[in-house]
């Protein structure tokens, strides 16, 4: 099935999207010694992430053509009027092949590329599309203030409402056989993620710049086969950088995002590692916004249940010190990301110390 | 028991080791020429297969700005309401001697099926590196070769999928190397486009939309052409199968004191002919591994040409590498067993059928009756009688073959009786004891001979034919060419607009500029193109008609009437004086049909102001221009107007293209050709090797008459030479035959088109002299040997106990 449907839409070539996909999720990327050992360096010409930098807004939303990969990933949890949950997630990543030089290059020489995720999941049905495109020509990419991220006729754009350029936000994409257009209203402050956007990725030291909106209220419509379905709920936009590939030894993560009823937050992640422990990290996000950084260890995700495909899409997730102990349960399965590299990605409900729903992700599975 | 009789019958071909060389080479000759054109055929059927799997660029609608490149801009305006479009940047190139087609796509949004395959999958290229400068450029194998150390090109990768002198790359490689700086020629759209986005008025109201074009049925376009392949390897392999059959009759009738003693050990009957069977089989699959070795080559040899000549005649693409498969060896070796087998049977059969006791003399050759000669032709009759009836009972390619083929086996069946006549002719006149003698054993040789005899006329036949054929074709293509080729200088303008400045800056520089502007249509329910002309004096005076009415010329120019090729009158069934639909509401009456060689698809050519009223956008790009001075033109073109080399040819050029096109188209037949001769030759060798094993007996009783070995010997090369001079004469009237068959019907049946046939003598004197050299050649070797036999072997003829 996966494999008609990607002849249908015929894709470009497998191994150049494996490629991208690989850089984007910082797996599967070569790693120089370099890079594993010293932070100061530079990668390959391309910039580093750094303590020292502070972010500053609105000027963080836009692209950060001098490092080597980026996104803007939006997750939603809604419901429609029956109660019946659904899913969402857009998401763009922009991908240089080498440095850019101090201007950007224009036209079909650029080194940058775009690819897009669009998805839709309900408890029956999962459904995906993807984009590519190539940057300079102005197919596909994104600007700080007004803020606007667009590939082809998908995008995510600001409405220049709030205080923030990111506070309210339209969003559009479309498959084949669903599509839907949302609107999002921030409730709270942006988020910093680990040392003040700073966020650790491996015990040796790679990192990535890292903040997130997670307040979103979120309503609109979702198109599944031709049906309307007017929705509401929460979304979690993170925002993320860096140039640094992971350690050789780490080959996927399982990252998640939960919204508890109590209007609290949790981000967290584990990179496990072929060598020895998982490397995890968490931020505890309270109900005002302000984070509470937990570096290695701190956080235990524990794989409860596997799907027919040997992806674990149950899990137990503990903060000890926060007295979390949750069970996250995916509300659907089987909902793999139907694109050149496959992955998962999908709603997820809470039980346990706090109840609430999220958004699991799974990569570096069944390879 | 059996191990030592098949040890007896092997030791033969160790004693006879030139025998076992004749059987193999010819085995093998016959089995390379079969499977090479078997190979040939293999090799474009899967081209044709490969392109019908992915649509080709032309298989996508496009968009395109009538007055040229049109902004990238445009091309993202399109893609950010939801269209579906992928750019495309297209141009030529010179690199050297190397024109080179360049195609621009671009990878992220182009449908799967357009990029090489070695760019898709795992050839050790980081697709990666397509993007990045300098980038990567598929090319044909030859073509990547031809460009080695060309300057200012992309890295480049060898994909036999991609035609030759075309490069695939990605866009921004070719924007670079077209300078086309942030414009794109046109936009694929892809089928199945998202129904929420906005019409194309809205967007970019300048683009038109071309539909994706019919990419044709290559297999049946070019069906006449491979029939006639198989029909040249099926003639190589039966005159490869004289020569099996010569040497393996030999081999048994040398035996045949071996069998009787064999059997009168007890070998049974059945285990002897087992043992036989064995014997050839084994034999047949020496020779066909030799034979698909031999065959791999020369299809290897072969195919560049053959592909040439497929694209020039069709259009179609064929790689012009070959590939190795498994089933077509098996089919080689299956056939070689076939031949010997069939070849065998005969002497097999008189094995089975051998008395015990019956004499060990052995005879020359089984002896042929006079009723077995008649026997013979009145079936030869019988199958020219049936090539013709099933040419006037039945339509098409394949009665014209069955034509040929009948009236080619039916002549060579004949000709032992017509030899045998002529000799009897001679004995008659002839006086002188050894005048009677000569033509008497003349004959008496010629059941021996005949075989290779028959080859021979065979391969002379189709010679004289097919050369007749393609001189014919030769002699009315390049006339055909003098008067087509009107215009001085050939130009195609950039796009609309460099084609309007174009042709206001031609205006008072040339003396005539004539508009070849065209649209593809379907005539009579069949690929087609019709095109637009201008009244001009050129096309009066030089236009090649076949058939005009009174006003043709004045009818087309004022728009009443239509010409068509002869392709289409053909295929249609159309004459001055028909009425042709060229489109809706659009139909015309025929006044002239014009040749028009070497083009596969019906064409009608009308009045400008009638093909622009139908259709208004026709592409505007392609000018013949007359001159006074045609060079200086064309210079001024280049320099003063910035018109690319690669846009403008001038008419000798044009000519010499289109002569080498044809040249190439002919050379695969050439080289059968002369393949075919050569077996022929070694046939009649092989003939004369054995008959001069056997003859000693006959000639002892001439030479103890008081003839010296070296008038015997002259006498014998004098005999070989007369019987090549009377198959020659034979031939003769066949080949022209067949070349009437080849011209008249097969032609007309595969092509489209009736040739006039024009003889030419000088072409048969030098083959004449050809065949007897063969003749010669063949003989050479048997008379030395006579010459030198020592004088104590003809007395051994008197003192042996017979």
């Amino acid at each position: 099935m996966r494999d008609s449907l990607a002849r249908q839409f015929g894709r470009p070539p497998l191994a150049l999207c494996a490629l991208l996909v690989g850089l984007s999720f910082m797996v599967s990327a070569p790693a120089s010694p370099q890079g594993f050992a010293g932070l100061g360096t530079e990668a390959e010409g391309f910039a580093l992430p750094s303590r020292e930098i502070p972010l500053t807004f609105p000027a963080d939303h836009g692209a950060h053509p001098d490092f080597r990969i980026e996104w803007w990933y939006l997750t939603a949890n809604l419901a429609g009027a029956d109660g019946e949950e659904y899913g969402v997630q857009w998401t763009l990543f922009r991908s240089a092949l080498a440095p850019e030089p101090d201007a950007p290059v224009e036209g079909w020489a650029s080194p940058q590329i775009w690819m897009a995720h669009a998805a839709l999941t309900s408890r029956d049905t999962h459904r995906s599309a993807e984009k590519l495109a190539r940057g300079g020509i102005g197919q596909a990419g994104v600007t700080a203030d007004p803020f606007a991220a667009w590939i082809d006729d998908w995008h995510m754009s600001g409405t220049g409402t709030g205080a923030d350029a990111l506070d309210s936000l339209n969003l559009t994409a479309h498959g084949a056989d669903f599509s839907y257009a949302l609107t999002l209203d921030a409730d709270g402050p942006l988020v910093l993620q680990g040392e003040g956007g700073y966020s650790v990725k491996s015990p040796g030291g790679q990192a990535s710049h890292y903040y997130s909106q997670p307040f979103y209220r979120v309503a609109g419509t979702l198109t599944l086969d031709d049906t309307d379905i007017p929705v509401t709920g929460h979304g979690w936009l993170d925002r993320e950088w860096s140039s640094q590939p992971l350690a050789e030894t780490q080959d996927g993560w399982d990252w998640i995002s939960l919204h508890f009823d109590s209007g609290e937050k949790l981000m967290g992640f584990r990179l496990r590692d072929r060598t020895g422990p998982p490397f995890t990290s968490a931020t505890w996000i309270a109900t005002d916004g302000t984070p509470a950084p937990y570096g290695n260890g701190a956080l235990i995700l524990t794989p409860l249940a596997e799907s027919a495909e040997e992806i674990p899409v149950r899990w137990q997730v503990d903060l000890p010190a926060h007295g979390l102990s949750v069970e996250i349960g995916a509300l659907n399965p089987d909902a793999w990301m139907d694109t050149s590299f496959p992955y998962w990605e999908g709603p997820v409900s809470i039980t346990g110390s706090h109840t609430g729903r999220g958004y699991l992700e799974m990569t570096g599975y069944g390879e | 028991m059996r191990r030592a009789a098949l040890a007896a019958l092997l030791s033969h071909w160790r004693r006879q080791p030139l025998q076992l060389f004749t059987l193999l080479a010819g085995l093998a000759l016959a089995t390379a020429l079969w499977s090479a054109v078997q190979a040939i055929n293999g090799e474009a059927r899967r081209s044709y297969d490969a392109a019908a799997a992915t649509l080709g660029i032309g298989g996508y609608a496009s968009l395109a700005h009538p007055d040229g490149p049109m902004p990238v801009a445009t091309y993202v305006a399109l893609r950010r309401d939801g269209w579906d479009v992928s750019p495309v940047i297209e141009g030529r190139i010179l690199r050297g001697e190397t024109r080179l087609r360049v195609t621009g796509l671009e990878p992220l949004t182009a449908p799967t099926g357009l990029l090489p395959a070695s760019f898709a999958g795992d050839a050790g290229i980081d697709p990666l590196d397509m993007l990045r400068p300098p980038g990567v450029g598929f090319a044909a194998p030859e073509t990547v070769d031809a460009l080695q150390g060309a300057p200012g090109l992309p890295r480049l990768v060898a994909d036999t999928a991609v035609p030759p002198g075309q490069m695939l790359t990605d866009i921004g490689t070719a924007e670079i190397l077209l300078q086309k700086g942030g414009m794109i020629d046109r936009l694929l759209v892809r089928p199945g486009q998202p129904d929420h986005r906005r019409a194309l008025e809205e967007i970019a109201p300048a683009l038109a939309l071309t539909p994706a074009q019919d990419q044709g049925d290559m297999a049946r376009l070019t069906d006449s052409f491979h029939l006639n392949l198989t029909a040249f390897g099926l003639l190589s392999f039966a005159v490869g199968l004289f020569i099996v059959h010569g040497a393996i009759g030999l081999a048994f009738e040398q035996r045949r004191p071996m069998f009787r003693t064999l059997r009168a050990l007890g070998l049974p009957a059945r285990s002897l002919l087992a043992l036989l069977l064995a014997e050839v089989m084994l034999l047949a699959f020496v020779a066909g591994s030799l034979g698909i070795a031999l065959g791999y080559l020369i299809a290897g040899a072969l195919l560049p040409d053959v592909a040439a000549t497929l694209r020039g005649l069709y259009g179609a693409e064929v790689r012009g590498v070959l590939g190795f498969h498994p089933g077509w060896a098996l089919a080689g070796l299956a056939i070689a067993q076939v031949g010997a087998l069939a070849a065998a049977a005969h002497g097999l059969h008189q094995v089975h059928r051998m008395p015990l006791l019956a004499s060990a003399q052995p005879r020359a050759w089984a002896t042929v009756s006079a009723r077995a000669l008649r026997r013979q032709a009145v079936a030869g009759l019988a199958m020219i009688a049936a090539g013709i009836s099933a040419s006037l009972l039945a339509d098409g390619l394949a009665a014209g073959f069955a034509l040929l083929g009948g009236v080619l086996l039916g002549a060579a069946l004949l000709l032992p009786r017509l030899l045998a006549a002529v000799l009897g002719l001679g004995a008659r006149h002839a006086r002188r004891p050894l005048a009677q003698w000569f033509w008497a054993d003349t004959r008496q040789q010629l059941p021996g001979l005949s075989l290779a005899m028959m080859a021979l006329m065979l391969a002379l036949a189709t010679n004289i034919g097919v050369s007749t054929m393609v001189a014919s074709f030769r002699l009315t293509f390049t006339g055909w060419l003098d008067q087509r080729l009107v215009s001085d200088i050939y130009v195609t303008a950039r796009n609309e607009a460099d084609g309007r400045a174009l042709r206001s800056w031609l205006s008072g520089r040339a003396d005539a500029v004539l508009p070849i502007w065209k649209v593809d249509l379907p005539l009579a329910e069949a690929p087609g193109e019709v095109y637009g002309i201008v009244d001009h004096a050129v096309y009066r005076q030089h236009w090649p008609l076949l058939r005009s009415t009174p006003d043709t010329w004045d009818a087309a120019f004022a728009n009443r009437g239509v010409l068509i090729n002869e392709q289409l009158s053909y295929r249609a069934g159309l004459s001055p004086g028909d009425t042709l639909h060229i489109g809706e509401g659009w139909t015309m009456s025929v006044v002239g049909v014009y040749s028009d060689y070497g083009n596969p698809v019906g064409q009608a050519v009308v009045g400008l102001d009638s093909l622009l009223a139908h259709h208004p956008d026709v592409p505007r790009l392609r000018h013949g221009i007359v001159a006074s001075d045609p060079p200086a033109l064309a210079r001024a073109l280049r320099d003063d107007y910035g018109l690319p080399e690669a846009n403008l040819i001038d008419q000798a050029r044009l000519k010499a293209t289109s002569l080498q096109v044809f040249e190439r188209t002919f050379t695969v037949t050439g080289a059968l050709n002369v393949l075919t001769l050569s077996v022929a030759g070694f046939a009649i060798l092989t003939a004369l090797l054995t008959l001069s094993t056997m003859r000693l007996p006959q000639l002892a009783p001439v030479w103890a008459l008081g003839l010296t070995r070296r008038r015997l010997a002259r006498l014998e090369i004098l005999r070989t030479l007369a019987l090549a001079a009377l198959t020659f004469l034979a031939a003769l009237p066949v080949g022209l035959a067949l070349a009437w068959c080849l011209l008249a019907v097969v032609n007309v049946e595969a092509f489209g088109w009736r040739l006039p046939m024009f003889l030419f003598p000088l072409q048969w004197v030098a083959l004449f002299a050809l065949t007897l050299l063969a003749a010669a050649a063949a003989g050479a070797l048997p008379t030395r040997r006579l010459a030198r036999t020592a004088p104590a072997q003809f007395l051994k003829v008197f003192a042996d106990e017979r």
